[in-house]
C-alpha cells in the first residue's frame, strides 16, 4: 500500500466532499433566484454573493446549540454525524474518469454504494425520535416510509445495470459501456434517479421536512452546527446521487473528447443532474405522504421491474 | 485476498477521516459558540405554545402494511445481485431468462395481490 497515493486520494475525496455540496447550494440560491424572477444573494463576498454559503457557514458556527430538556441527548448529538459520513464514504467508490481515477476500486461496488447511501437515511430517523418532539417525530416517521419505499425501486434499477454489465464494479461497469446503453437503460435510470431524489428528501419529496407544516420534521429542534451539518449532508446528497445516475446511467467518463478528459464529462453530467435536482424543486408543488407512497409503489416499481425484464430480454436474445 | 482486504482498508481510513472531521466540528463549535440555557429554551418547539403531553406522542402510523411489503420485496432484491452478474454468461442464457421471468411474475403477483387488498390505498 503506497501511503502518499492513499492519502492523496483521501485528500481528493474529502476535498470534494467539502466543496462540492457548497457549489450545488450556491448555485441552487442563484439558478431558483433566477427562475423565480430575483437576484438571490448578491452581497456576500462582493461578487454576485459567491460567499453567502461561507457567511452562513460563520453564522451557524458561532449559534448556540441547544439540546431540548426531554431529548435523548446522545442520540440527539450523534444523529448529524450518521447523517454526513456515509456520504464521504460513498464518494471513494465513485469512478471519476478512466485508468484509475477513482477513490478506490471496490469489487463489489455497486452493493457497497447502495448499502452505504442506506445508512445516511438513519440520521434523520436518529434526530426525529431523539429529539422528542411532536414535530420531529412525525417527520421521522414519514422519513422511515419514503426510504422504505423508495429504497426498492433505486435498488431495483441498479441491478437491471448489473445485468447489462455483468459486473457489480462501478469502473467494471463504465467499461463495458456502449452509447445505446443510454437508450436501453433510459427507464431504469429514471427511476433510479427519481428515487435517488425522494430518498433525500428533496423537493417534490419533501413531506417528511415540509417547513410550512411540521417544521422541518427531524430537524424541528436542531440549530447551530449540527443543522448546519444536516444540510451538508442533504447536497452531499444530492452531489453523490447525480454522480451515481451519471455513472450507471449516462456512462460517467465516456464522451467525444479523448479518454484524458474523461473526468470533465463525469463532472458535467453530475453538474447538469444537479441543475434537474434543483430545477425540480422550483417547477413542483410538495407531494402529498400518500401521493409519495402511492407513486413509489405503483409507478416506479412497476416500471423498475418492466426495466428489468427488457434488460434481460436485450441482453440474451440479442447480444 | 490481499487485494481484496486493501480495498476496504482504504474505506475503512476513509471512515475515519470522516468521524475525524465531525469530531474536529463539534469541538470548534463547542469553543466558538455561546452557551446561556434557560429553561424556555430548553422547552420543544410546537409554534411558541407550552408543550402538551411528552413528545414520544402516541400516533397512527399509517404505512406499516408498507413496511412488511418492503421486506419482502428488498430480500428478494438482494438475492437479484449474484444472479443479475452471471446471468449472461456461457452456459445460461434462456433457461436464467425463464426464470427470470418467474422470479418477476412472483413479484408482480405480490405486488397485484397487495394492491388488490387495499395494502396501497391511505387507510
Amino acid at each position: 500500500m503506497d501511503v502518499l497515493d492513499v492519502s492523496l486520494r483521501i485528500g481528493g475525496v474529502l476535498l470534494a466532499f467539502l466543496l462540492l455540496p457548497l457549489l450545488v447550494g450556491q448555485a441552487e440560491h442563484k439558478v431558483m433566484a433566477h427562475m423565480q424572477g430575483r437576484l438571490g444573494p448578491m452581497h456576500a463576498g462582493g461578487f454576485h454573493g459567491w460567499a453567502q454559503l461561507v457567511a452562513d457557514g460563520v453564522k451557524f458556527a458561532q449559534k448556540e446549540d441547544v439540546v431540548p430538556q426531554g431529548a435523548d441527548r446522545t442520540l440527539f448529538r450523534l444523529a448529524p454525524a450518521v447523517a454526513l459520513i456515509p456520504y464521504l464514504i460513498v464518494l471513494i467508490a465513485i469512478p471519476v474518469g478512466p485508468g484509475g481515477m477513482v477513490g478506490e476500486v471496490i469489487d463489489a461496488g455497486i452493493f457497497f454504494v447502495l448499502a452505504v447511501l442506506g445508512v445516511g437515511v438513519l440520521g434523520s430517523l436518529m434526530g426525529g425520535w431523539a429529539s422528542a418532539n411532536k414535530y420531529s417525530l412525525l417527520g421521522g416517521l414519514r422519513t422511515a416510509a419514503q426510504l422504505m419505499a423508495y429504497e426498492l425501486p433505486l435498488i431495483l434499477a441498479a441491478a437491471s445495470v448489473v445485468m447489462a454489465a455483468g459486473t457489480l464494479s462501478l469502473p467494471g461497469i463504465l467499461d463495458a459501456f456502449a452509447w445505446w446503453w443510454v437508450p436501453w437503460q433510459l427507464i431504469g435510470g429514471f427511476v433510479f434517479f427519481t428515487a435517488g431524489i425522494a430518498e433525500l428528501h428533496r423537493p417534490p419529496f419533501d413531506a417528511p421536512l415540509a417547513p410550512e407544516e411540521i417544521i422541518f420534521g427531524a430537524f424541528t429542534e436542531y440549530s447551530g452546527l449540527r443543522f448546519a451539518l444536516f444540510l451538508l449532508a442533504e447536497y452531499a446528497g444530492i452531489v453523490v446521487v447525480a454522480a451515481l445516475t451519471a455513472v450507471l446511467f449516462l456512462g460517467g467518463w465516456h464522451g467525444p473528447l479523448p479518454d484524458q478528459l474523461g473526468w470533465l464529462w463525469t463532472t458535467l453530467k453530475t453538474a447538469v443532474l444537479c441543475f434537474l435536482v434543483i430545477w425540480a424543486r422550483v417547477a413542483w408543488p410538495r407531494l402529498r405522504v400518500d401521493q409519495i407512497q402511492r407513486f413509489a409503489w405503483t409507478v416506479l416499481v412497476p416500471l423498475a421491474l418492466a426495466q428489468i425484464a427488457l434488460t434481460g430480454v436485450v441482453k440474451v436474445v440479442f447480444l | 485476498m490481499p487485494d481484496y482486504f486493501h480495498g476496504y482498508a482504504v474505506v475503512g481510513l476513509v471512515a475515519v477521516v470522516g468521524v475525524l472531521f465531525v469530531a474536529v466540528a463539534f469541538t470548534a463549535g463547542r469553543l466558538l459558540r455561546p452557551v446561556a440555557p434557560t429553561p424556555e429554551k430548553l422547552l420543544v418547539y410546537e409554534c411558541g405554545i407550552d408543550p402538551v403531553g411528552e413528545g414520544w406522542a402516541h400516533t397512527q402510523i399509517r404505512y406499516y402494511l408498507y413496511s412488511f411489503l418492503y421486506v419482502i420485496f428488498a430480500v428478494d432484491a438482494i438475492f437479484l445481485f449474484p444472479w443479475a452478474a452471471v446471468f449472461a454468461a456461457d452456459g445460461f442464457g434462456g433457461v436464467t431468462l425463464a426464470e427470470m421471468f418467474l422470479f418477476l411474475g412472483f413479484l408482480a403477483a405480490g405486488l397485484f395481490y397487495a394492491w388488490r387488498k387495499g395494502v396501497l390505498t391511505w387507510t
